[in-house]
């Protein structure tokens, strides 16, 4: 039952991401060009993942564990350190640069393109390399 | 200035809202935490470690399911969502490598910190997100307005 409730939330995060715009590059370039003709559309992505959210956590706070599983699994770490900063501040130097996040780009292999790949397998690279760096740090 | 032209708030908030609903139900059902970048590396650190197979499957399934969500799309509208890429070559490489790279180090990106942290009022995500969302403004404003790229 785990696996259906993988692939049911990942087919409708895959659909939302396709209809809200997240999947074009150039919108999400310009959602990050304050400077230039701001798309401001994103903020509003972000907004409504967070209302949905945010309601489901308040109906889900009563629950001790989930239906499926035997408890909940969150973060442990509860510290503002720097793998987290620097991490963070990478990661939006490479969206910017690419127009793309870790979403979208797993969901823009839909499209069978090379440009896809080009994204997707170095990103796959780097997501390893910082398991290696971070069990060093 | 703002783009009214290129402005689609309905899309944006009907789209967010289903992001949110695939949160939740991973949530509600699975107890995970839906984060794009953590659920691919844990993924691959189990299709190439054997002993960190647990978990694989539901995360492989997750996968699949996000590269059919377009396909969905196109079933209602008659065409994939539109996706013009601004960076090729040398830049979409280096840049998919240096988000897989702060994706990891920094434990999640616009999904698992930019919804489900913000969500449960998580400090650390909110440090990450004001953090990302710093460097990707800063970044589009050198490479469009000083370097012109």
């Amino acid at each position: 039952m785990q696996l259906v409730v993988g692939l049911v939330s990942g087919i409708i995060f895959g659909l939302g991401l396709s209809i809200s715009g997240m999947l074009n590059p150039v919108k999400v370039s310009a959602f990050l060009d304050l400077a230039g003709a701001w798309d401001p559309s994103l903020a509003l992505v972000m907004g409504g993942g967070l209302i949905v959210n945010i309601l489901a956590m308040l109906v889900l706070k009563k629950r001790t564990k989930p239906f499926f599983t035997d408890a909940f699994s969150l973060p442990q770490s509860k510290v503002i350190d720097r793998p987290l900063l620097v991490g963070a501040a990478l990661f939006g130097i490479g969206w910017a640069l690419g127009g793309l996040c870790p979403g979208p780009a797993i969901a823009s292999l839909a499209y069978l393109s090379g440009d896809a790949l080009m994204f997707f397998i170095p990103m796959l690279v780097g997501l390893y390399a910082a398991r290696f760096i971070f069990s060093k740090i | 200035m703002i783009d009214i032209d290129n402005f689609t708030p309905l899309t944006a908030l009907v789209g967010g809202g289903l992001i949110g609903l695939a949160a939740a139900i991973l949530y509600a059902f699975n107890g995970r935490v839906l984060g794009a970048s953590g659920i691919t590396a844990s993924a691959l650190e189990g299709v190439i470690h054997p002993a960190l197979r647990e978990g694989l499957s539901w995360r492989v399934a997750f996968l699949v399911g996000v590269i059919i969500g377009p396909a969905v799309y196109m079933l209602m509208t008659g065409a994939l969502p539109q996706s013009e890429y601004i960076a090729q070559d040398g830049r979409l490489v280096i840049a998919g490598l240096i988000v897989g790279l702060g994706t990891g180090l920094g434990s999640g990106c616009t999904s698992g910190h930019g919804i489900c942290g913000l969500a449960r009022f998580s400090k650390r995500s909110l440090a990450a997100v004001i953090t990302f969302m710093a460097t990707g403004f800063l970044t589009t404003f050198v490479m469009s307005h000083l370097v012109g790229l």
